[in-house]
């Protein structure tokens, strides 16, 4: 099966989806470095990366602007990018990225301040459900459209679901068309001759669980937000389609265990029912097998003790490739039920390897799984 | 059982938080099946839609209704739509309000479009679990009530829902009930947090961030830290040298053993050496949970890290 290259060469974007605790941050990291050293200029937008990743990359103050990590230290791990690679990242700040948005939309710097002061924009602007998620679609269309790299490789929001993703779009979209609410929270002139006689009194049986107050506000919210909509709605719809072009390529990324291989088996009919273009499955930290047979703890500990001369250590090492096997017949189960539902389509298993991943060091390391072929890394991770 | 039970569990609402993936629902389970096992009246809390309900949850049928798992114990998964719903049938006792208002467009706007209106109605329903007056009829008094709270992330946002509303919002029913919420959540005589953890990089750091967020910009106490999935220390420095021979053998299976036991001391080394470092770093006590070697975590690998519970 494919080297990841050949998954996502025809691509300019590739979005790392996947749930919380599955390597996203790593596995984007990884493809980023792997492809500078084939010579192309690409760019990592990242969430939340470990201190010691962006330390290692020499990324202390990674901001809300990309950018470059220093030649110099990809060479030092013998990542040469002579031939014209170049390695970018930058850390994701969603308020930021809100507030930019805003300061684009608005009409003039009056109708900005209104919303950028509004005290409900400035709690929501960085924990609004989705805007994580939407902020960061909309970082990746702005850095596109300026067509300064060749690849960009998104590392997408911790969160639940690698559903919320998708869905991002449209919840914002629904949280805007809250101006809806303004017609009815302040009738005046045609709104009020069309709001029914229902709407009022649904509203005063509101204002008596709400408080008069909070609806004030809310309506001041979506007044100074309301000059922006169509901007705003625009802009979404474009984010939209840039998801759903030829140039973009989703992978999935999960963990072997139950859980996340159910998630990625959803997340990829979604995609399809979607019409996104998938482009792998990358499964993190396999147990590959070590053996193929069964393993039976007493006549393995035998065998191991008349190596050793030792019962009780002979015992313990038994238990732990027994304990090990079990987790390994899992993985592999569980990866079978994925290859199914993938019919054909690539899936990649990196080995949980012995050391965590958090330098250029360990990328490289992961990178020996991720380009190269199946057979290949099916010899490393056994040998 | 054992007499000592951890000071936290006396608590009468405990938030179970830490980044995803690090095992919360299995650790707030555990929490729960422990404190009933102390004889306290318990409901665990997962925060969740119908559509993504943790394995453990949905494999048990929880749904939006106390479901009773073991003797002392419920479990309940808390959607916000549904708590919205109660939440309004509480308020309007007139059904012919209620059907007004849930037939009303703008209702489903508002409800829709307000920003940590799910969380706050949430926080409102756990609120309301907690209470030893319960508002729902005939609802049972519980002793403690553990919450898997969302993801860190969202995580913080969530907690610090009720004290938004009741800023932004200065007067009526919804201000006055924000102001209960913010002020239970924030009184460490009653409400207390477990941070989960995992023995590794990136989980210690965001345990770190978020020790410090949760007392200094919420207000809210830490008790405890649990580093959860821990893989023993099985072999002795001496050994794994020694285990090292075998990986010259002729038997293909002594050579797969060679290798599984160096890859669990070289990963346990590295575990214990996170451990280490989140001990020194945080201010919280820390206690640890052994890695359960099974292929899915089920009640019963909940049972077992009850009794693991320090």
């Amino acid at each position: 099966m494919a080297s990841v290259e050949t998954v996502i060469e025809d691509h300019d974007i590739v979005i790392c989806a996947g749930s919380g605790g599955v390597g996203k941050t790593t596995t984007s990291a990884a493809i980023a470095l792997g492809m500078a050293a084939r010579g192309k200029r690409v760019c990592v937008l990242t969430i939340d990366p470990a201190k010691r990743l962006a330390d290692s990359l020499g990324l202390e103050e990674l901001g809300n602007e990309a950018t470059q990590v220093d030649p110099k230290l990809l060479e030092a791990q013998g990542v040469a990018t002579e031939n014209g690679g170049e390695l970018w990242a930058m850390m994701l700040d969603a308020k930021e990225t809100f507030d930019a948005l805003v300061a684009r939309h608005a009409e003039d710097a009056e109708a900005r301040d209104r919303v950028l002061n509004n005290r409900i924009y400035q709690q929501i602007s960085g924990a609004l459900a989705g805007s994580q998620e939407y902020m960061a679609m909309e970082k990746l269309f702005e850095l596109h459209s300026e067509g300064r790299f060749d690849l960009l490789v998104l590392d997408t929001p911790p969160s639940r679901n690698a559903l919320d993703f998708l869905d991002a779009p449209m919840r914002l979209t629904q949280f805007i068309e809250g101006k809806s609410l303004q017609i009815f929270i302040k009738p005046s002139g045609m709104a009020a001759r069309f709001a029914s006689r229902g709407t009022g009194m649904a509203l005063s049986v509101l204002k008596r669980i709400v408080g008069f107050d909070l609806l004030a506000d809310l309506s001041e919210f979506f007044t100074a937000f309301s000059g922006m909509i169509d901007g705003f709605q625009d802009r979404a719809h474009r984010v939209g389609s840039l998801l759903a072009d030829q140039r973009t390529c989703f992978l999935i990324i999960c963990g072997p265990q139950g859980e996340p291989i159910e998630e990625a088996v959803f997340f990829h009919s979604k995609l399809i029912e979607n019409e996104m273009n998938f482009g792998a499955a990358v499964v993190n930290r396999v147990r590959y097998r070590l053996g193929t047979r069964q393993v039976k703890v007493r006549d393995l500990t035998e065998r191991i003790d008349s190596e050793l001369d030792d019962a009780d250590l002979s015992a313990r090492l038994a238990r732990t490739l027994s304990e090990y096997d079990v987790l390994a017949v899992r993985d592999q189960k569980n990866i079978d039920l994925l290859a199914e539902s993938l019919d054909g389509e690539p899936l990649i298993r990196i080995p949980y390897l012995d050391n965590d991943v958090h330098d250029i060091a360990g990328l490289c390391e992961i990178n020996k799984y991720l380009f190269t072929d199946e057979k290949d890394r099916v010899e490393k991770a056994t040998s | 059982m054992n007499a000592f039970i951890p000071e936290y569990l006396n608590k009468r609402l405990l938030f179970v938080t830490g980044k995803g993936g690090v095992g919360k629902t299995t650790v707030a389970l555990a929490l729960g099946i422990r404190a009933a096992m102390e004889g306290k009246r318990t409901i665990v809390c997962e925060v969740a839609s119908t559509e993504n309900a943790s394995r453990l949850f949905s494999q048990a049928e929880v749904g939006f209704r106390e479901v009773e798992m073991a003797n002392d114990l419920w479990a309940m998964s808390i959607d916000p739509d549904e708590a919205m719903r109660e939440y309004v049938l509480l308020q309007l006792k007139v059904k012919a309000m209620r059907d007004l208002l849930f037939r009303s467009r703008m209702f489903t706007y508002l409800a829709a479009a307000t920003p940590g209106l799910n969380e706050l109605v949430t926080i409102g329903k756990i609120w309301e679990l907690a209470q030893l007056d319960r508002k729902v009829k005939h609802g049972r008094k519980y002793d403690l009530v553990i919450v898997d709270a969302p993801a860190t992330g969202h995580g913080i946002s969530f907690l610090q829902t009720p004290r938004t509303f009741a800023s932004i919002a200065r007067v009526g029913p919804v201000h006055t009930q924000s102001q209960q919420m913010a002020e239970m959540i924030t009184d460490h005589e009653q409400t207390g947090t477990v941070i989960v953890s995992l023995p590794e990089e990136m989980p210690v750091n965001e345990t770190l961030r978020l020790e410090t967020e949760l007392t200094e910009d919420i207000g809210i106490a830490t008790d405890h830290v649990i580093m959860n999935a821990l893989y023993p220390e099985t072999f002795s420095a001496v050994e794994v040298k020694r285990i090292g021979k075998l990986e010259k053998s002729d038997d293909p299976e002594l050579r797969a053993a060679a290798r599984a036991g160096a890859s669990l001391a070289t990963r346990a080394g590295a575990q214990h050496e996170q451990l280490d470092r989140l001990r020194q770093m945080v201010k919280t006590e820390v206690s640890t949970l052994p890695f359960i070697f099974k292929p899915e975590l089920d009640l019963k690998s909940a049972r077992q890290l009850a009794e693991e519970i320090a």
